[in-house]
């Protein structure tokens, strides 16, 4: 149920983008100074505080600078100004800790009103179990059989500065998030690596993405759009290219959405079926390895298969890639614990696996001729 | 305030048969507290400009989008080390050389009390920093998961350089503790006669404050390094939920560490900042005691503010408030302070020689940077601002132009003294309107691209931040190019080089350390003056 054959995904990125980056304008200015006002009553209450506590924070300044400058300008030596004898008053000293004392309790009280409101996750209407992981999230519904991970969409060519950068530069994403308008959406957020963090400005939300533990946080969207946001914990290399990005539909559309979306996943799973009782060829299998290669293993294992010396180790050239099949199947489908190699049997259909380690073994003078179909990866997944 | 009797000068002759050894020998071997504190001062300022060459890479990888310098996992690399310099390399040793010379001269002590203690807490600190350096050209290259080294990123999932990582932090660790060993066992046994706790100098003070914060939180510090030493090598499982472990109780353990270390690089800074004010407004300190009393809540306040650095970690709602409430009271005894500062220069009578304009300056942009830490501390709104480049602009604020510039103030201030000569005033004013222009340049709009969404520690950014990254790289680097000035003038002061100045050399100063000739001799104080 959870995997999503190459040919489904290459349809689906179609439809996403036709709906969801049609809108090619971006709303976020060259030097936009604020904080977004945001797009929840939660997000309007934490501007509201943000605006009350700067506009007490430039008050006090304003006092203390205005202070200081009058002296600075009016007892000053050159203008043959003589100093006082004062240098205390316990009646001063009390007034300047009494008086800041009182005004932080101006500020306490609404913060720790909002506060207790977003913390509140319960009665929800959608839950979405968010799993962040070096460096990509994976969204799953937990009140629907759909679940799909979400990438970076910006070519590596926009970032090397080899193509022209897109408006939604670093803040697109392959399979957005959709969630409905004016319901509560309950986020569970974990992790299965690293520690990240799920942000998004316009709904002030930002929880750390824990391993082995599980964080919420709530929302209610009050307008229909897309909010785009970024991981906001370092988690290693690629920490500046996971964004986040959730698209709001009314309703109605939401439940049209995510109807059709399980019929895909559906469909998905039938193909996976038919494609383990099929041999491809080593043309197709080194096509679309290549491409799921890109997409999920380029980014330590680097595009030349070298890896990074004393950081991810080559699969040019390498033991497991040239020799033993099986440890080659058992690495990319479970993972290696205690190390950044994670396990994609969940994450990739057998034949993706099938095809990406097929690329791995034929690809930068790796001339093994080895092919792997999907039932090989079928029979080293079940059989054992 | 004291007499500092003929016996003094008669000291001088006396030692003058047995002089310092010349060369090399005498720094290696040198148990004295004015060429340790010498030492320590260069020490921190070649650290400051190597982290400062690593923010010169960060600023030109931003300069704007792309990638167009280095990759990603050196960046990384380059904001962590550049972390762990600017607070172990630059700061602490820079504080540490000035308690050095000034807290024996201060108290009218002959020398620190533990001076070959003193001699091997200077010379473990060059090998830490080799250890860690070194690091970076290793094949996988250096630790790069932030100064903070979160775990898990630091332990399963960092490179084996990490084993030195902890290596060098442990050395770090040892040398800052023994520092503060020594200051507070000078500070309590070697006081002149009459020289009583409420009139020692507020920089003694807050010294004598932080020693004790380093003697608290620094084997904390040890603790976490050593559990990321035995997770990613020996397969405990402190920080790994898997075995057992929790990694968010990492970050508990480190900022209980990071947050008294924070007052540990600003408490000295309020010292410095309270023996400037005072000579050049020719007036007294106002409210002595409550700076004391200040001093002393801030740094007790700093143990239980720590998980406000963890707000987004999911902590339970109460926990939240609690930290949000504590961490706001530590405002009201900050603005004391300042407060404070400014009820000394009213109807003073005042003048702005370099170290008063760099004091000034401290006032105003460390109170800036307070401000927006009171913002920082209000839970609701730091989850929009927590790990943007918000915060970026505000520890910046309390590090740079707090921290920093205080030091900066202090060695403008204290330099006549040490080298017995007025430093090039001409370059000095240059250094201090170029740094003070360029580092608003630099640290101003991060409030902006902050609130605006940009996170931190990332190496390529979303097009809407590029025309302040552009502005704020040229800050830095104007910034960076202003420490050179810096260097030059230092280099002049050290070879001796301008006007003689008198035993007092600024008008108002007052305190022991003014009434000795200048420069001041290798020896002082052999007799205790007498405190009036």
């Amino acid at each position: 149920m959870k995997k999503i054959s190459l040919s489904v995904m290459a349809v689906l990125s179609a439809f996403q983008s036709g709906s969801a980056f049609a809108e090619s304008v971006s709303d976020l200015d060259q030097y936009q100074l604020n904080m977004r006002k945001g797009v929840t009553d939660i997000s309007a209450e934490v501007y509201d505080l943000h605006m009350l506590m700067f506009i007490i924070c430039v008050v006090i300044a304003v006092g203390v600078f205005g202070a200081m400058f009058y002296s600075i300008l009016f007892h000053r030596k050159s203008r043959g100004a003589k100093p006082a004898n004062f240098h205390e008053s316990v009646k001063v000293e009390i007034a300047w800790t009494v008086i800041p004392f009182v005004i932080l309790i101006v500020m306490a009280i609404p913060a720790a009103k909002t506060l207790i409101a977003m913390e509140d996750a319960s009665e929800p209407d959608v839950t979405v179990l968010v799993t962040g992981s070096q460096w990509k999230w994976h969204y799953k519904y937990m009140d629907n059989d759909v679940e799909f991970y979400s990438r970076l969409a910006t070519q590596a060519d926009e970032i090397s500065g080899k193509l022209d950068k897109g408006v939604n530069y670093l803040l697109e994403v392959d399979q957005p998030l959709v969630i409905p308008t004016d319901k509560r959406v309950r986020f569970l957020i974990t992790s299965d690596d690293v520690i990240h963090s799920w942000w998004v400005p316009d709904f002030a939300i930002k929880q750390d993405a824990n391993p082995g533990f599980i964080n919420d946080a709530w929302t209610k969207v009050n307008e229909p759009g897309i909010y785009r946001g970024q991981c906001a914990e370092l988690c290693g290399k690629d920490h500046g290219f996971m964004p986040v990005v959730v698209i709001a539909k009314e309703p109605a559309e939401y439940d049209k959405w995510i109807s059709e979306r399980q019929a895909v996943q559906e469909k998905a799973a039938a193909e996976e079926q038919r494609l383990l009782a099929m041999n491809m060829s080593k043309d197709e299998l080194m096509s679309n390895g290549q491409k799921i290669y890109t997409a999920n293993c380029a980014a330590c294992h680097m595009p030349n298969g070298e890896g990074l010396p004393g950081v991810f180790p080559a699969l040019k050239g390498s033991d497991i890639a040239l020799n033993d099949m099986a440890a080659h199947i058992e690495i990319v489908a479970n993972g290696k614990s205690g190390t950044a190699m994670a396990a994609f049997a969940k994450q990739l259909s057998m034949s993706e696996l099938a095809a990406v380690i097929t690329f791995e073994r034929n690809a930068w003078g790796n001339d093994t001729g080895d092919l792997v179909q999907a039932k090989d990866i079928n029979a080293a997944l079940n059989g054992q | 305030m004291s007499t500092v009797t003929e016996t003094l000068h008669h000291d001088d002759d006396h030692h003058e048969h047995h002089a310092p050894p010349a060369g090399i020998k005498r720094w290696l071997y040198t148990t004295n507290h004015k060429d340790i504190g010498t030492l320590y001062l260069w020490f921190a300022f070649i650290m400051f400009l190597t982290g400062g060459a690593m923010a010169m890479v960060i600023r030109a990888e931003l300069f704007q989008p792309g990638l167009q310098i280095v990759e990603p996992h050196f960046f990384n690399q380059m904001t962590t080390v550049h972390g762990l310099i600017m607070v172990f390399g630059a700061v602490m040793p820079a504080f540490t050389g000035l308690a050095n010379w000034l807290v024996p001269m201060m108290i009218g002590a002959p020398d620190m009390a533990l001076p070959r203690m003193n001699n091997w807490s200077f010379w473990i600190l060059p090998f830490a920093f080799l250890i860690l350096l070194s690091s970076l050209f290793m094949e996988g290259g250096g630790p790069a998961f932030g100064w903070t080294f979160y775990a898990p990123l630091s332990t399963t999932y960092s490179g084996d350089s990490t084993a030195l990582f902890v290596f060098s932090v442990h050395i770090m660790g040892i040398s800052s503790i023994m520092g503060a060993i020594n200051v507070i066992v000078t500070i309590f046994n070697m006081r002149a006669p009459g020289m009583t706790w409420m009139k020692m100098p507020l920089f003694v003070w807050t010294w004598l404050i932080t020693a004790f914060l380093l003697i608290a939180v620094m084997p904390v510090l040890a603790g976490a390094v050593t559990m990321v030493l035995t997770d990613k090598f020996f397969g405990t499982s402190f920080f790994d939920a898997a075995g057992g472990g929790d990694p968010v109780m990492f970050q508990h353990i480190f900022w209980f560490f990071g947050h008294p270390e924070v007052y540990i690089m600003i408490l000295p800074a309020f010292g410095i900042i309270s023996q400037i004010v005072p000579t050049f407004a020719r007036k007294r300190l106002f409210g002595y005691a409550s700076m004391v009393y200040a001093t002393a809540s801030i740094a007790l306040l700093s143990f239980i503010v720590w998980a406000h650095h963890m707000f987004t970690t999911g902590m339970p709602v109460f926990a939240e408030m609690f930290f949000m409430l504590a961490t706001m009271l530590i405002s009201v005894p900050t603005g004391v302070k300042v407060f404070n500062w400014v009820a000394t220069m009213w109807r003073g009578s005042l003048s702005f020689e370099v170290p008063m304009l760099f004091a000034l300056a401290f006032i105003v942009l460390f109170t800036i940077g307070g401000l927006s830490g009171l913002m920082l501390a209000i839970t609701p709104v730091d989850f929009q601002y927590h790990d943007t480049y918000f915060v970026v602009a505000h520890f910046h604020y309390v590090l740079v132009t707090g921290a920093i510039f205080s030091i900066m103030a202090a060695v403008y201030y204290w330099l006549p003294k040490w080298t017995g000569k007025m430093f090039d005033i001409t370059l000095a004013k240059w250094h201090f309107w170029c740094s003070l222009v360029s580092v608003n340049v630099l640290f101003f709009p991060m409030h902006f691209v902050g609130l605006a969404g940009m996170p931190r520690r990332i190496p390529d950014y979303a097009l809407q931040f590029a025309d302040f990254n552009k502005w704020i790289s040229l800050g830095g680097f104007a910034f960076g190019l202003s420490q050179l000035i810096f260097l030059a003038l230092l280099i002049k002061a050290c070879r001796k080089k301008g006007e003689p100045v008198s035993d007092q050399v600024w008008e108002g100063a007052e305190g022991l350390e003014w009434e000795i000739p200048s420069p001041a001799p290798y020896h002082t104080f052999e007799t205790p003056p007498v405190i009036k």
